[in-house]
């Protein structure tokens, strides 16, 4: 049985800074994560980490404050929005120092002023700093070697089924369900960081890793914590058409247009994505198909700033890019929704247990996220956050006896685990997608409870069983899923990324967050 | 089409574009609980890759062929099917000490960005230690990610510890590499460890270190000592 001071949940960026944060402040830190670091969907992010360094065009914190609260429809916090970009400096400079391999500048006089920058929608300057378009596999590998440099534990393959909580209420752990030796085990701690990610992979059609499935979140609900903004689902503007791969803001922030069938352009291709997505959505319903197009900007150019989208453009859409348009629609991409927190990133309802990364709604982007401003707050709230729990006085540890069932029986069907998924993924995309309305966000409801997924059972052994956890997965996605619907039916509005075709104005008076507890 | 999956057949009755849309049909449709793994779809996270006829391939960017014989990477404990445990990935790095172990205050240009820019791009999916013919003979050799993640910090200007890194990969490290090459082909990123691997050894003479297999030579140069090797 494990006991430490800080068990942080999750291994993407948001969890891999606050664990070093929290071991070089001399907190006991123990990493838990339900699959591999390298798996976590951090690694995907491809065209930069926003910090108002001016490297490029003149630019300073008070111009990303402002970029940022403009992207968010009035929902963002100032405070908070204010904490994420000027906690920004700090945060490049803890990576520039652990050696993340950055895009440079030539004859730059100081180490921060060498990071290239380029321009991402919405941003009044150039401001993402980024490694070609591997900026989060770059960042999220580095901070990887320094935890297993400084010896910071790492539990994988751990599935977080609940948090434990003492007798004040206080949360003091988190119960597992071990992948490898089948069994369900506690870890205790005084305080815990949930990093665990957003939910996007519960859609049919997205660019995350399928481990994106929000089982933080859940077990936060579940534990009595606050759950807010969850209709706000960002879709990417450009994914290939039919595989939903990412292809990065960057592709357009260098120069990419859009154009439809008839080779015109229709949007700002540096607009907002909300804006963006929406603008494809019009041009697909009318039956013309969308491309990017980036011939113009010249083969060695592409070659050098994003040789991973050339790559996965030939591999995926047997497109050569250099020369040929791009097919591409909108995908999910990004939840802005999350656990509501407080300004010290505790969770709102769980004494105790903080939330930092895509997992939480920081108040930070509000009805829309600005490209750019996800690995910021992975990086900058990761270590803000470890600051606070380190600083928090402890929750009490008591041991308990469990007895938590898993759902095996020996009367199960098997194959209906991965069409319940499927039909839950598909009537999300369908029906709560880029447009929505009251009667399909009402007949989504429906479907999703005659799922019935609280009541599947498996026939497998627990060890190794990859289908124990597709069906652990899809009982927190169907939580999540009822939590989103309701919170989408309850904004009688259309705000950034949340589109009622029934409500199509924003109005003043939902100027506020959607809120959930179970 | 038919796909072996560790000698068992399985019939794909549909067209897939991957070896993974592949996994997930058999899953959906014939035997939910297969062992595989994978995570982004996209090439970048490292977590399917596995072996077909032979060779490492990730399942998530190969285009499947009937006839196609699946299997789990080599020298990782297999859990589940296709599933083997990488644990011990942490083990070498830690090993290695594959990180910047003390800062210096440098300011690096487009120059230094692209000295590490491809041993950057590793996503730590084993392919080239499962391809590695020395782990076969010798279970304790660094193999090819480790030593490459070494030679990455190792031309960081900002590494004041040179020498620490060279230190630990003297032994079971750079001088029992055989050069064969296979890792490099084996890699879907396109990393070359077996350069980066003779930079290391290189290295390693600049700071003192000598092959160790050089006194056991009857031969000029020998594998263990020419750095042109290969070429």
């Amino acid at each position: 049985m494990h006991k430490c001071d800080i068990l942080v949940v999750g291994s993407g960026i948001a969890g891999l800074s606050s664990a070093i944060r929290a071991k070089a402040k001399g907190a006991d830190v123990v990493i838990a994560t339900k699959g591999v670091a390298t798996k976590s969907n951090s690694v995907m992010a491809q065209g930069g980490m926003n910090v108002a360094l001016g490297n490029i065009d003149s630019d300073s914190p008070k111009l990303h404050i402002s970029d940022t609260l403009k992207s968010s429809h009035n929902l963002a916090n100032k405070d908070m929005v204010s904490k994420l970009c000027n906690g920004g400096i700090d945060a490049i400079k803890f990576l520039e120092e652990i050696g993340v391999p950055f895009s440079r500048l030539d004859d730059a006089s100081t180490p921060l002023k060498s990071i290239a920058q380029r321009a991402l929608g919405g941003a009044s300057a150039k401001r993402a700093c980024y490694a070609q378009d591997y900026t989060g596999l770059k960042i999220l590998h580095t901070l990887l070697d320094r935890a297993i440099n400084l010896d910071i534990p790492i539990y994988e393959r751990l599935f977080l089924l609940e948090l434990i909580k003492n007798s004040d209420g206080e949360v003091c752990g988190g119960l597992f369900f071990n992948f490898d030796s089948g069994e369900i085990e506690p870890i205790y701690a005084s305080k815990v960081i949930i990093a665990t990610g957003g939910f996007g992979a519960i859609y049919s059609k997205n660019t995350n890793s399928a481990t994106s499935t929000g089982d933080g979140l859940s077990a936060i609900l579940r534990a009595g914590g606050e759950l807010s903004n969850l209709e706000f689902v960002q879709f990417h503007p450009t994914t290939l058409k039919g595989s939903n791969i990412l292809i990065s803001e960057s592709a357009r922030g260098e120069g990419g247009y859009l154009v439809n069938c008839e080779g015109e352009r229709f949007i700002d291709e540096l607009s907002t994505r909300d804006k963006i997505a929406k603008a494809i959505f019009e041009q697909l319903k009318q039956n013309r198909q969308v491309f990017l197009d980036l011939r113009h900007i010249g083969k060695e150019k592409l070659m050098h700033l994003m040789p991973q989208e050339l790559k996965l453009i030939k591999q995926y859409a047997n497109t050569y890019a250099t020369k040929e348009l791009v097919a591409i629609e909108p995908a999910v991409h990004y939840t802005m929704g999350g656990a509501s927190v407080n300004k010290q990133f505790e969770v709102v309802g769980l004494k105790n247990c903080y939330c930092i990364g895509e997992a939480s709604n920081a108040n930070v982007h509000g009805a829309n996220r600005l490209g750019g401003n996800s690995l910021l707050e992975a990086v900058t709230f990761g270590l803000l956050g470890a600051n606070e729990a380190v600083n928090a006085t402890a929750s009490k540890i008591e041991e308990q006896e469990f007895n938590y069932k898993l759902p095996i029986a020996k009367a199960s069907d098997n194959l209906k685990i991965l069409q319940a998924k499927k039909s839950l993924a598909d009537t999300l995309f369908n029906q709560v997608g880029i447009v929505r309305d009251e009667q399909n966000l009402l007949k989504a409801l429906k479907v999703i409870e005659e799922l019935n997924i609280e009541n599947l059972t498996i026939n497998d052994s627990p060890k190794h069983s990859t289908l124990l956890i597709e069906l652990l997965e899809l009982q927190n996605a169907s939580v999540l899923a009822k939590a989103l619907i309701k919170s989408a039916l309850w904004r009688e509005e259309s705000r950034g990324a949340h589109i009622r075709s029934d409500y199509p104005d924003e109005i003043t008076e939902f100027e506020v967050n959607s809120t959930i507890t179970l | 089409m038919n796909i072996e999956i560790n000698s068992k057949s399985y019939k794909i009755e549909k067209a897939v574009a991957t070896l993974l849309e592949a996994l997930i049909y058999i899953k959906e449709n014939t035997e939910p609980t297969l062992g595989f793994d994978y995570g982004c779809k996209s090439g970048v996270c490292g977590a399917c890759s596995v072996r077909v006829n032979g060779k490492e391939k990730l399942a998530c960017s190969y285009n499947p062929q009937d006839g196609d014989r699946v299997e789990p990477l080599k020298y990782y404990p297999q859990k589940r099917d296709l599933i083997v445990d990488k644990a011990s990935q942490k083990e070498l790095l830690k090993r290695v000490k594959a990180s910047l172990l003390n800062y210096n205050k440098e300011v690096l240009n487009t120059q230094d960005e692209v000295k590490t820019q491809v041993q950057s791009d590793c996503i730590l999916c084993s392919s080239c230690y499962s391809a590695c013919p020395v782990i076969e003979v010798n279970p304790l050799f660094a193999g090819p990610f480790a030593l490459t993640k070494t030679y990455k910090y190792t031309i960081d200007k900002r590494e004041g510890a040179v020498k620490e890194h060279i230190d630990v990969i003297q032994t079971d490290g750079v001088w029992d590499c055989t050069l064969c090459g296979e890792c490099t082909l084996a890699c879907p990123q396109g990393i070359d460890p077996k350069t980066d691997i003779i930079n290391l050894r290189n290295i390693s003479a600049q700071n003192g270190y000598t092959d160790p297999n050089f006194g056991n030579m009857s031969f000029g140069g020998g594998f263990g000592f020419d750095t042109n090797g290969g070429f």
